[in-house]
């Protein structure tokens, strides 16, 4: 593994951010490798997650949040159901990626635009409506033909709704979503 | 046999893009004497996108819907969505564990969750609840071409802490469950492998190729169809599977059915009842060689009986 070159000054409130949201200690983390080994996503991370984990033992902030890790993570499990010494590292993940989004750092605006966009179809409708999440998506990403290939093949076969399913609760969805950006607002 | 009855939660895919997974869960605990009821006015369980914004809204979303099933007087609810599972799982478990995380998910809650449901896998119930005696016995069609490659996906039983069912390396629940309706199954070492999960849309290219080796390995094993649980695993193996071919130069032709369809088929349903004639890749060939099960128990009894002779003359000659 390549060496990781630590630029930035060791951030203690970001560790301790981290920490306290996360409630996995980093100091755990004896540099095994073996997140890394079966994380399906190696390949496509900038930083392999045990990198990732090193990055945060010595509070590398910038790089972290603006790695595309954190965005690629699929949250599949295997890394915190392997890790030996017991880190939730998939939580991590989740973690520094909440905290990107807070902190608008986003190195991948693809994947944020594609939970925006199902965000945004769950707060209106209640339930997810998938062709207006892809429109959503398509519109806003500028990649207006993403999938189209994938449309004759699910034509006519009852699979695609093109109005959505209401539910009566759809506004106390909505109230949750109002309810959380309060209660951010006041956490600061 | 004795009723049995659950709260079902089918999860927004499997009212849509998987309605086909659903229709196979009715028939065939149906069939199994299970009655489902759904809850009234479910909502999205947040999925991926919701934990990518803050724990306690991604618990709230989640918890909505167990507070609905507490408030039925019920103590269970069961889903066939791997991601409404996880999505109830964590959200519970948490909130059960840390009094500030409750207080906080409740405060933002119109009903308040109260911490007692728990949610199960429809595969879980029916291995630990129906067992495979009750499942073997509503059997009625033999696939004798029918080659299986069981592919769990990666969070139905991962993290174990939270899952709490199967091994997290090598889960066989699947595995048996077929074996228990007669179908054959292959060594899959490719079972919990990520396909690429939720990035189809947004980066295409690395889901077709994690999927396409999933697609391989099952070939490789010497499967001529997969069997999954989990209806995004579903989209990317199988509608996707002619986008794979593009990216990848490949030429799958690969059947992909649930788990509950293929029992579904062994228990005389048609592929149009359960759905299947909705996918992408067609499994008509395969289809064809379902046969009574009363001729393979012929079969059996006949090669029984031709081995018989020799080892009662084995047993002759040993005395
Ligand atoms: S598996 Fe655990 S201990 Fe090993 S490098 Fe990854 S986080 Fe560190
Ligand atoms: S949870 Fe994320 S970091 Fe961990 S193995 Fe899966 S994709 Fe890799």
């Amino acid at each position: 593994m390549e060496p990781i070159n630590l630029t930035e000054k060791t951030d203690w409130q970001f560790i301790d951010q981290v920490k306290k949201e996360s409630l996995q200690d980093p100091a755990l983390c004896y540099q095994c490798g073996n997140c890394t080994a079966g994380c399906p996503y190696t390949k496509y991370f900038d930083y392999p997650v045990s990198q990732v984990m090193r990055l945060f033992q010595t509070g590398q902030k910038e790089t972290i949040l603006n790695s595309r890790s954190i965005w690629l993570c699929a949250t599949c499990e295997t890394c915190t159901t392997r890790c030996p010494c017991e880190i939730d590292i998939a939580h991590i993940m989740d973690v520094l990626r909440i905290i990107a989004r807070r902190e608008n750092y986003v190195s991948e605006k693809d994947v944020k635009t594609f939970y925006d966009s199902f965000l945004s179809s769950m707060k209106h409708h209640g339930r997810v409506f998938e062709v207006g999440i892809l429109m959503g998506y398509n519109f806003k990403s500028g990649h207006l033909l993403a999938d189209a290939d994938l449309g004759p093949k699910i034509l006519g076969k009852g699979k695609i709704h093109f109005l959505p399913t209401r539910i009566k609760g759809r506004d106390k969805v909505a109230e949750i979503f109002r309810k959380f950006q309060e209660m951010r607002k006041n956490r600061v | 046999m004795s009723e049995k009855e659950y709260i079902y939660f089918p999860g927004c895919s499997l009212e849509a893009s998987a309605i086909e997974y659903d229709m196979s869960v009715r028939k065939v605990l149906a069939a199994l004497g299970v009655k489902l009821i759904e809850p009234d006015d479910w909502s999205c369980c947040g999925s991926t996108p919701a934990h990518s914004v803050d724990h306690v809204f991604a618990a709230a979303v989640a918890a909505r819907n167990l507070a609905i099933v507490e408030k039925m007087g019920a103590s269970t609810v069961i889903t066939a969505c791997p991601a409404c599972l996880s999505a109830f799982k964590k959200a519970h478990l948490r909130m059960k564990k840390e009094e500030g995380f409750k207080k906080e998910v409740n405060a933002i809650l119109d009903e308040p969750y109260n911490c007692g449901v728990t949610a199960k896998s429809v595969l879980q119930i029916l291995v630990e609840d129906i067992g495979p005696k009750p499942v073997a016995e509503k059997v009625t069609l033999d696939f004798p071409d029918l080659k299986v490659a069981p592919y769990y996906g990666c969070i139905i039983n991962r993290p174990p802490e939270i899952m709490e069912f199967d091994d997290p390396e090598n889960p066989m629940a699947m595995d048996n469950l077929m074996t228990s309706v007669g179908v054959k199954v292959c060594d899959f070492a490719f079972k919990v492998e990520c396909c690429g999960a939720a990035f189809g849309v947004a980066k295409r290219k690395m889901v077709n190729e994690l999927s396409s080796k999933v697609l391989s390995m099952a070939l490789d094993a010497g499967a001529n169809c997969l069997v999954v649980t989990c209806q995004l695993c579903h989209q990317n193996l199988d509608l996707r599977q002619g986008q794979i071919n593009n990216t990848m130069g490949s030429s799958f032709n690969i059947p992909v059915l649930f788990f509950t369809q293929v029992m579904g088929l062994t228990y005389g349903y048609s592929p149009q009842e359960l759905g299947i004639d909705k996918h992408n890749i067609q499994a008509e060939g395969l289809l064809k060689t379902r046969r009574p099960v009363e001729e393979r128990i012929k079969e059996e009894q006949e090669k029984a009986k031709a081995k018989k002779p020799k080892a009662k003359k084995a047993e002759e000659e040993e005395s």
